[in-house]
């Protein structure tokens, strides 16, 4: 007789079913803690290489002072003008992709027909797929000259060229989750809300949105993300000039953005000089870091209570 | 006994030439191409042996020579003094070697009507003295500042040879990553000024004089060009005369490495 096909255990098959289970579940708990581990561990080693900046100089002049000479004798790590460029470049980007993309995902879930949809969500998610290099070429090669004689911008590699590429870059998370979002909101609720006599714009605007308004907050989160931690296209195409423009919203001129920057100077900053050069590039990825969590905090929050207002509802 | 040491001493040196197949260049973007024209020859003429190289920069491929992972460091300027103490300290040796000279001349765009500069005027551009091409005899036109980025040992040998050590490149400047981002830049916008190697300078930009010098080969051989430089390889030790390294550097020297170093657009150091 099988052990399967008792009802009673013997207390050593007991025992070995109870090691069995734990073993299974503490494996499972391992798997889960690695990557809440290596988010840790990445956190502590950014953090460790940044201090002996903060030691070495002040953190005002590092926020608030313009003069970026960092492999300058001496060297001045003033970095208020990459703060606002990546400030200007993201805020630019999702203002731009935000709205676009929460528009193309009401339309593909509820304007266009089951086949064109089936269509053009697979396209829209191969934007994804493009490896950022090729944005930035595109970037460079194409946008930038269009910049230059269309518009007749002094130089194409500005602001506005990074943020155009990255919110496209951006559009494609954003309309797959939000689309996801409004998918998920149902039937039942829409025809309910026909059901009641609210005509199609009535039931998308007051009853679908409201009710996948926490996925779509999601989406555009994970579109700021993108964004912000993009830096291979901003590298490319914002110029990298060390100013903030004048006046500040003058998106046609060039900034330089926190990512850029870390990537640009890494290679001469390295552990060999044991430089401050090398340590603020970590401090600038430490803001960065700061930032992104604040960010998911912020969203994490705003979800919780938007749910919680809509199960009152 | 002697016989002995000898032998072993032999057997050793060919196992260091028989195995060693592979080679790994890493640095400077300059430098880049004349390693690969001289890695594609070298591997044609080798068959079995592989060499690659990256380009990642001057301070990148110091960093590689440094950490062990590559045998020749491409480099497009001396190493700094750091770099130096922190490869003694890790047991690491340079050897410099010359490989080739380069000018670097400044680029605008081919419609500017301004032909020649001082060194001065370049550097009163670059610092953010001279703002518009009228200053210096060119049309009403604010001038588009290029530079290549801080990690480039072009950036270092503009800097040293143009800005000196108390000058600083002015907040509008802007920054790319490569010397084809440089050329792409400044073909397609009007105001622009950049600079590049020389090999980079093709037609569709227009290469300025300095101090009434044109950037020429001759001129960079003979360094009356006043931004011109030498380009190096560096190994770690002096690689024995037979080993790939050495052949593979000792290339630069033939008459075939300095018909392949001037076919890309840079100036050959003299024939052995």
């Amino acid at each position: 007789m099988r052990t399967s096909d008792r009802i009673v255990l013997s207390p050593q098959e007991i025992r070995t079913r109870r090691i069995f289970s734990a073993l299974g579940r503490s494996f499972l708990l391992a798997v889960t803690a690695v990557a809440a581990l290596a988010v840790l561990i990445i956190i502590f080693f950014i953090a460790r290489d940044a201090v002996p900046f903060f030691r070495e100089y002040n953190l005002r002049d590092f926020l608030f002072t313009n003069a970026w000479y960092p492999s300058h004798q001496p060297a001045q790590f003033g970095a208020k003008a990459i703060f606002v460029g990546s400030l200007i470049v993201t805020l630019t980007s999702v203002i731009i992709a935000v709205p676009v993309g929460i528009l193309a995902a009401v339309c593909l879930s509820d304007m266009v027909s089951f086949n064109i949809r089936q269509l053009l969500k697979p396209v829209i998610e191969l934007l994804a797929a493009i490896p950022s290099v090729v944005w930035g070429f595109f970037a460079l090669v194409v946008m930038a000259p269009f910049l230059q004689d269309v518009l007749g911008v002094e130089s194409g590699a500005n602001a506005l060229n990074a943020s155009v590429i990255l919110a496209i870059m951006a559009l494609p998370t954003i309309v797959s989750v939000s689309e996801d979002a409004l998918q998920a909101a149902g039937r039942e609720l829409r025809e309910g809300s026909y059901a009641l006599g609210a005509t199609r714009a009535e039931t998308l605007i007051k009853v679908v949105l409201p009710a996948a308004m926490s996925g779509i907050f999601s989406a555009a989160l994970l579109g700021i993300m993108r964004a912000v931690g993009e830096t291979m296209v901003v590298w490319m195409a914002s110029g990298n000039a060390t100013q903030i423009p004048r006046p500040f919203y003058n998106l046609l001129q060039p900034v330089r953005t926190l990512t850029a920057t870390i990537a640009g100077d890494m290679g001469e900053a390295d552990q060999m000089t044991g430089s401050a050069h090398y340590h603020v590039l970590f401090a600038m990825g430490l803001s960065l870091l700061l930032f992104s969590f604040l960010c998911n905090m912020a969203g994490e929050w705003i979800v919780r209570r938007q749910r919680k207002r809509l199960r009152g509802m | 006994m002697k016989y002995t040491v000898m032998a072993v001493l032999v057997a050793l040196g060919c196992l260091s030439v028989s195995a060693q197949t592979k080679l790994s260049l890493d640095g400077s973007t300059t430098v880049g191409p004349i390693a690969k024209a001289f890695a594609e020859y070298y591997m044609r003429q080798n068959p079995g042996v592989v060499i690659t190289v990256s380009e990642s920069g001057s301070g990148n491929g110091a960093k590689a020579l440094l950490n062990g992972t590559c045998d020749i460091a491409n480099l497009s300027r001396d190493l700094k003094k750091e770099e130096r103490a922190a490869m003694e300290s890790k047991g690491v040796h340079p050897i410099q070697h010359i490989v080739a000279h380069d000018a670097l001349p400044l680029i605008v765009h081919p419609s500017n009507k301004v032909k020649n500069l001082t060194l001065d005027q370049v550097r009163d551009i670059y610092t953010g003295k001279i703002t518009n091409w009228r200053e210096v005899g060119g049309p009403e036109l604010n001038i588009v500042i290029i530079s290549r980025d801080t990690n480039s040992g072009t950036y270092e040998t503009f800097k040293e040879l143009v800005l000196g050590k108390e000058a600083k490149i002015c907040a509008t400047a802007e920054y790319v990553g490569s010397n084809g981002a440089i050329r792409q830049r400044v073909q397609t916008t009007r105001g622009a000024i950049g600079y590049a190697g020389l090999g980079f300078v093709d037609s569709s930009v227009k290469a300025l004089s300095i101090n009434g010098i044109e950037a020429t080969m001759e001129t960079a051989q003979d360094k009356s060009y006043p931004i011109s430089r030498d380009l190096f390889m560096f190994t770690n030790g002096n690689p024995a005369s037979d080993s790939l390294i050495a052949k593979f550097i000792g290339l630069s020297e033939t008459e075939k490495g300095c018909e392949i170093v001037s076919e890309i657009g840079f100036v050959p150091v003299k024939k052995k």
